[in-house]
């Protein structure tokens, strides 16, 4: 899922300090999931903006709303009827959701509530870390279903590189080095004779260096 | 024991402190409260193993946003007692409402009246 991270308060109040009429746009799914960006944020930080208006002697109206996703055009479509009442909204989806939102409600400010951070697993509660990096030509058939693209600080093909230490990476003592974790899991697969192969040179115009992407399926368009 | 403890507190049971949200704490003050605190069973003797340390949590989540919106974050706190102290539980009701009358009435109590 998309992992994001809350942003401080102060800087989503800079954003709306001039607008009178504000809606909190939530999202249901990954940042519900990374308790950044659900329907209980959308309550809490709407909340939290009431109370620090209304202290301030400034009357705001800041409403609350949670879409199924922000990323489809069918779930923003259920805001089309209450839009006009709002002069500027605070999505706290991830960064595709403000965009899309922004796309489709062209002369509304949509202001960002949460910094979006990688794609991720939830390793427990509160602890949410990197897995992909959408690299666009997946090889995790080769290394043993861990991602060297991601979680290599140097993203090395044939590792580990020399900055590999007792299994840790140099850039963070604290940081596994990706590298030790395929050799480890190709052994544990008995598949340890293929890490003698040598990876080709990887195509890197399907990462983002290719500049934006996208994917076209004919087969499902309508 | 006959104990006596201030009678402008509003009681609201819950099973456990652990049912306790941030939203509850925030949307008291919304509404006009002037302090909230939340007393739960001493640590470690929780029914539900963590409940309390879970409420413990969202006081300090709490008392960080009330800060940051100029409400004041030590209008909320959080006391662990045993259900057998009744002693306690008098002595730190009047002193959570001699602390928060110190405080001052909720500014935002005070915004909405004028408002109003």
């Amino acid at each position: 899922m998309i992992v994001a991270d809350k942003k401080p308060m102060e800087e989503i109040i800079e954003d709306i300090k001039n607008h009178d009429k504000v809606l909190v746009l939530g999202c249901n799914e990954c940042v519900t999931v990374c308790e950044a960006g659900g329907k209980k944020e959308v309550g809490i930080l709407a909340s939290a903006l009431r109370m620090y208006f209304l202290n301030q002697g400034k009357e705001m109206k800041i409403d609350e709303e949670t879409l199924e996703r922000q990323c489809d055009h069918e779930y923003l479509e259920e805001i089309r009827n209450i839009i006009d009442q709002y002069d500027a909204v605070v999505s706290i989806a991830c960064g595709v959701g403000v965009q899309f939102m922004a796309e489709k409600y062209h002369s509304t400010p949509v202001y960002p509530g949460v910094n979006t951070c990688f794609m991720g697993a939830t390793e427990e509660r509160g602890l949410w870390t990197e897995r992909c990096q959408g690299c666009g030509q997946c090889i995790l058939s080769r290394t043993g279903g861990i991602c060297p693209v991601s979680r290599c600080a140097k993203r090395v093909m044939n590792g580990p590189c020399g900055g590999s230490s007792k299994g840790m990476c140099e850039i963070n003592k604290e940081l596994v080095c990706a590298w030790q974790l395929i050799v480890e899991r190709l052994k544990a697969l008995d598949r340890f004779d293929e890490y003698e192969e040598l990876s080709p040179i990887k195509d890197w115009s399907t990462d983002r260096a290719g500049g934006p992407r996208k994917v076209v399926r004919e087969d499902v368009q309508p | 024991m006959r104990l006596t403890y201030p009678t402008n507190i509003k009681i609201i049971r819950v099973p456990c402190t652990g049912k306790v949200d941030l939203l509850h704490i925030l949307k008291a003050f919304e509404k006009g409260a002037d302090g909230v605190y939340a007393v739960g069973c001493m640590e470690g003797d929780c029914h539900y193993t963590s409940g309390n340390f879970r409420a413990r949590k969202r006081i300090e989540q709490a008392k960080k946003i009330l800060d940051a919106v100029g409400v004041g974050g030590q209008r909320v706190e959080m006391f662990n007692m045993a259900s057998s102290e009744g002693p306690l539980f008098a002595e730190v009701a009047v002193k959570m409402v001699d602390d928060v009358r110190a405080l001052g009435p909720n500014p935002i109590k005070l915004q909405k009246k004028k408002a109003a």
